[in-house]
């Protein structure tokens, strides 16, 4: 199939004008999406008094990133490294678990018929629309009358569910598995699950990495639900251990570790965005895929 | 320190516990009357814990906790402490209050202010210590912490730190402005205005809203707000004593004499080292907090007794924690030893003072010649613990918190949050907390009326 | 696009035909069980919890509806839900149109790197609530922070965090996390659009707003009504930003300041599990029927 933008390209009257308003226009949104980012990166370059003494945007009178990090790194025994790892621990099987049920039912209620498959997407939408933090009691007096509570599983768990997931995989199956492929499969002998590894996953592909991410960015910076199910601090993930070091300056005995809070944020940053720039190719294959038609 | 001395506290502490021991056995055949619960413990059964050895979990946010716990260790190797900072205030009692309804999770020691320790000890989840015979340490202990950890009969807790109020401002700042070092209320309101008018950016102290500091105010001011008789609770935040916080304080409120920074933000530590924010009123333990984070004032800071309203000494106290065994641990003999090393034993507190943890609650260390004659760099070389220590001892007899306290502080910002945005009148605000407590409680159970 | 491919039967033996349907069941399970252990079962124990009433002196009582009828006339809770639904009426729109445009300029393939584009303006998503609310406090911190320096600059007196201001403070944070998330949303259906009704507007001699117009937003009118529903259920769940921004603002944002604030303070302060269940079930309710005809009028016009 001939490329789209070249094609509307020759047709339509395109004109310089138009082009530098709407760079103008999503400059505009860049600004708007970069600004705290910089603050940021700026800020975790200096050292805590720096901080306090000088103008935000503007760097310090010591360049001090290097051994902000290093002191992130080893603060109380490396308790920062310990976070990172759990977190990895959180977002491998939690968004691996994430997309994987949400893949196996979104292909499921797009390929098949079956008695009950629109009650089942109604129940779905029902679920989400109660707010998930106010079911964080009920959810934690579950977790504790099972002794899950202060376990990685109490985080695990409620992150395995992605309703949102469910339904990229739906809308995506849809289009992207021809229906004559699986019919075909199925004339030839294949069973449905030998069906669905060999043919369809390959083809659903682009929509798995996009849940993937989305649920990636979901337990990663998940907060509320690990902040009262876990009370012992060698469980945290990063963004509530960053609070608890943020509260740190509060109080009787304050220690404040600002620039710890900032690098650290700066840290927790990074691996979502090199992920997001890592899939960014199978994003934009799997989109364009879907509008090819058989 | 020298090595003996060490040997020393370890044969201090089994003499001790040896005469308690005796003590609680002799007050066994005549035990009082105050105590419902079972006491099913005794002086002896900590001594033998702590050689027996096991594993507790603390729960403990103090940073110097960390050096106290490895040399608790040390002393007794067959204990294993695990050591865990659950959140700072809140945040931890959020924790513990979860882990008491669901019947599991808590640790078995946790540190509790003494403004939420009521709410625990209401929900019957701290074991009472007099059993191990620690009422016999009152003498260890100066008589506001004491009387906060001491509710409706049972010792709940052992103080860690204190917190009795003083004057924290910036001599240099006073001296720039001309300002005198008030000693009365009055005094300090012209100063605020003297100052604020000589430089518009700059505050005499800082008050966004902080439940804390206003019911410490009240405490100095001879207030009675809460009165707590088992399930009978009284709220009058509109008596003698409020009134008379509140007639000093609605001039700085509605003056708008008071700093608009938050108070602990990054802006309101900027804003004491620049001057900005001249004077804090606040507890005792603020010199460890000033020196370690707002290094551009040392040198320029001092502190002064707390003014009062007639010019006759009286104070308050203002945070400050115990440590407390909760019911539900397994081990509460060895919880309680170790709460009372934590608390009681010499070298631990000295750990503790020195490491700026807070202001010691023990007597023998506030009184001290050691601690009284230091002369911290950051306050110009004054001697600012004999000023602290004598602020101890003139705090106000009786104050009492409400037993759901930590809802109380909660909702303050909703109720007389108000006043402080719209500088207007503490005293509506104060009154509509007054409504929402009493309809709490009344709701929760208990019988609540104003007045 | 909401067309389900049932598979006819004509082709295939009822034997086969069931085993497809027990397949496709199998695939559903796994998540429909975990959808029943992890979403179901506490809302029907929350349920269950709304039908009583603990309370610290007297222990629990069956109350029947006696907390729904409470919260009918709680003037909190009111109050908070008003503010969610002003929230929804002004910040949503704003943030869904903004997403709009940046996308639709994404595809008009007059825009020089939009792959950059793309991944810089998604990058707030990627932010963790926590950070988030780091930055935007410190931006808006008039005492010391940037908006100190715009007001000295330019003689303004802005004052985000003052209690008149913090709700659109709060939205503005909203719009920065999920503009490039939306955008992504109607980018990627934008992709979708076949090119031959693109080729048949060529044909026709229509220009480029006449396109966007008439081809585009029809055609990802499914997809709009998706990120409507979405924003809305966020915005009645409004709670991550006022619950982080409270320490630096403390007399803005009150303990009933969204719903979702309101049943955590509940809980969490005020040891109320049994009314905070009921403030959850009837937003629940609430937020469900609204997304409801929103999807139900979203899909009617999209048949028309």
């Amino acid at each position: 199939m001939s490329n789209t933008t070249a094609r509307r390209r020759s047709g339509t009257q395109a004109g310089p004008r138009r082009n530098a308003v709407l760079t103008i226009v999503m400059a505009l949104f860049v600004i708007y999406s970069f600004v705290p980012l910089a603050w940021l990166i700026i800020n975790a370059t200096k050292t805590q008094s720096d901080l306090f003494s000088t103008f935000g945007l503007g760097f310090g009178h010591h360049f001090a990133l290097f051994s902000n990090i290093a002191d992130t790194l080893t603060y109380k025994d490396g308790i920062f490294l310990h976070w990172l790892g759990n977190t990895l621990l959180y977002v491998i099987v939690g968004a691996g678990g994430a997309t994987l049920l949400a893949t196996l039912a979104g292909y499921g209620l797009a390929k098949y018929a079956f008695p009950g498959r629109r009650a089942v997407f109604g129940v779905v939408l029902g679920a989400i629309a109660v707010p998930g933090t106010a079911l964080a009691v009920p959810t934690f007096l579950l977790f504790s009358k099972l002794s899950l509570t202060n376990t990685p599983w109490s985080v695990i768990l409620p992150s395995l569910i992605s309703p949102f997931g469910l339904y990229l995989i739906w809308t995506f199956a849809i289009d992207a598995v021809p229906t004559e492929l699986l019919e075909a499969a199925r004339v030839d002998g294949s069973s449905e699950l030998r069906t669905f590894f060999t043919v369809s996953l390959r083809l659903l592909a682009p929509g798995i990495v996009t849940v993937a991410l989305f649920a990636i960015v979901a337990t990663w910076n998940n907060y509320f639900l690990p902040l009262i199910m876990l009370s012992d601090p060698r469980w945290y993930p990063l963004t509530v251990g960053l609070s608890q070091w943020s509260a740190q300056a509060t109080g009787a005995a304050a220690q404040p570790i600002y620039n710890l809070v900032i690098t650290g944020s700066l840290i927790t940053i990074v691996p979502i965005v090199v992920a997001f720039l890592f899939l960014q190719r199978y994003w934009q294959s799997g989109l364009t895929a879907g509008s090819v038609k058989a | 320190m020298m090595h003996s001395t060490r040997r020393a506290a370890v044969r201090r502490i089994a003499s001790l516990a040896a005469a308690g021991a005796v003590v609680a056995a002799a007050l066994v055949g005549c035990s009082s009357s105050g105590s419902g619960a079972s006491s099913s413990g005794s002086a002896s059964d900590v001594d033998a814990a702590l050689k027996k050895g096991g594993t507790i979990t603390v729960w403990n946010w103090t940073p110097v906790a960390k050096d106290q716990v490895a040399a608790f260790e040390k002393a007794y190797p067959k204990v294993k402490v695990n050591l865990v900072n659950a959140g700072t205030n809140s945040t931890e009692y959020t924790k513990l209050q979860n882990a008491v309804k669901a019947g599991k999770g808590a640790p078995d020691v946790a540190q509790i202010e003494y403004y939420a320790l009521p709410q625990f000890a209401l929900s019957d989840s701290l074991v009472d210590l007099s059993q191990y015979g620690f009422d016999k340490l009152k003498s260890d202990f100066s008589s506001g912490p004491w009387n906060n950890v001491n509710l409706e009969g049972k010792l709940v807790g052992l103080p860690q730190d204190s917190g009795p109020m003083a004057l924290f401002y910036n001599k240099t700042e006073f001296q720039k402005y001309g300002l005198t070092v008030p000693t009365t209320w009055d005094q300090y309101i012209a100063d605020a205005k003297k100052l604020h008018a000589a430089n518009p950016n700059a505050y005499i102290t800082s008050d966004s809203g902080d439940p804390g500091f206003v019911t410490s105010m009240i405490w100095q001011a001879g207030g009675h707000p809460f009165t707590v008789n088992g399930t009978k609770v009284n709220v009058n935040l509109q008596d003698e004593g409020t009134k008379k916080f509140t007639s000093t304080w609605n001039q700085l409120v509605e003056g708008k004499l008071l700093s608009p920074v938050v108070g602990w933000s990054d802006d309101w530590y900027k804003a004491l080292g620049n001057g900005q924010v001249a004077s804090l009123i606040t507890g005792a333990w603020m010199p460890g907090t000033l020196e370690s984070s707002v290094p551009q004032g040392s040198g320029q800071w001092a502190v002064a007794p707390i003014p009062t309203y007639d010019g006759k000494p009286a104070n308050a106290e203002n945070g400050g924690s115990a440590a407390a065994v909760m019911k539900q641990s397994k081990n509460s003999a060895l919880a309680a030893g170790f709460v009372k090393w934590l608390n009681d034993n010499q070298d631990s507190v000295n750990i503790f003072v020195k490491g700026g943890g807070g202001f010691p609650s023990t007597v023998a260390d506030q009184n001290s010649p050691e601690f009284l004659n230091q002369t911290p760099a950051y306050f110009g070389g004054q001697k600012i613990n004999q000023v602290l220590v004598a602020g101890a001892k003139d705090v106000v007899d009786g104050w009492q918190y409400l037993p759901y306290e930590v809802y109380a502080n909660s909702i303050f910002g909703d109720t007389v949050g108000k006043a402080y945005s719209d500088n207007t009148s503490l005293d509506a605000g104060l009154e509509a907390w007054q409504k929402s407590l009493i309809s709490y409680g009344n709701q929760q159970g208990f019988k609540v009326k104003a007045g | 696009m909401s067309e389900i491919t049932a598979p006819t039967s004509r082709r295939r033996p009822r034997g086969l035909q069931r085993k497809v349907s027990l397949a496709g069941a199998a695939f559903v399970t796994p998540f429909m069980i975990g959808l029943a252990l992890l979403v179901i079962a506490p809302i029907v124990y929350a349920v269950y919890l709304s039908l009583f009433r603990t309370q610290l002196i007297g222990g629990t009582a069956f109350v029947g509806f006696g907390n729904y009828v409470d919260l009918i006339q709680d003037p909190k809770f009111w109050s908070s839900f008003l503010r969610v639904l002003l929230f929804l009426v002004v910040q949503v729109p704003i943030m869904l149109a903004l997403s709009l445009v940046a996308a639709l300029a994404l595809d008009s393939a007059r825009l020089h790197g939009v792959r950059f584009f793309r991944i810089a303006i998604f990058l707030p998503y990627a932010v963790p609530g926590v950070v988030a609310a780091l930055l935007w406090g410190f931006i808006y911190g008039n005492q010391f922070g940037l908006t100190a320096w715009v007001n000295s600059a330019l003689g303004w007196h802005l004052a985000p965090l003052a209690p008149s201001w913090i709700l659109g403070s709060i939205g503005n944070i909203v719009t920065w996390e999920f503009l490039g998330y939306n955008m992504l949303i109607f980018y990627s259906a934008l992709r979708v659009i076949s090119t031959d009704l693109y080729e048949a507007a060529e044909l026709d001699g229509a220009g480029a707003w006449r396109i966007i117009f008439s081809i585009k937003m029809p055609a990802i009118r499914g997809s709009i009504v998706i990120a409507v529903i979405f924003s809305i259920i966020g915005s009645f769940q409004l709670f991550n930003e006022p619950n982080l921004l409270h320490g630096l603002a403390p007399n803005s944002i009150s303990s009933y300041f969204t719903p979702n604030l309101y049943a955590y303070n509940l809980s969490f302060a005020g040891q109320q599990f049994n009314y905070s269940a009921t403030v959850a079930i009837v937003m629940g309710i609430i937020t469900g029927v609204i997304s409801y005809v929103v999807q139900v009028r979203g899909t009617r016009a999209e048949n028309r």
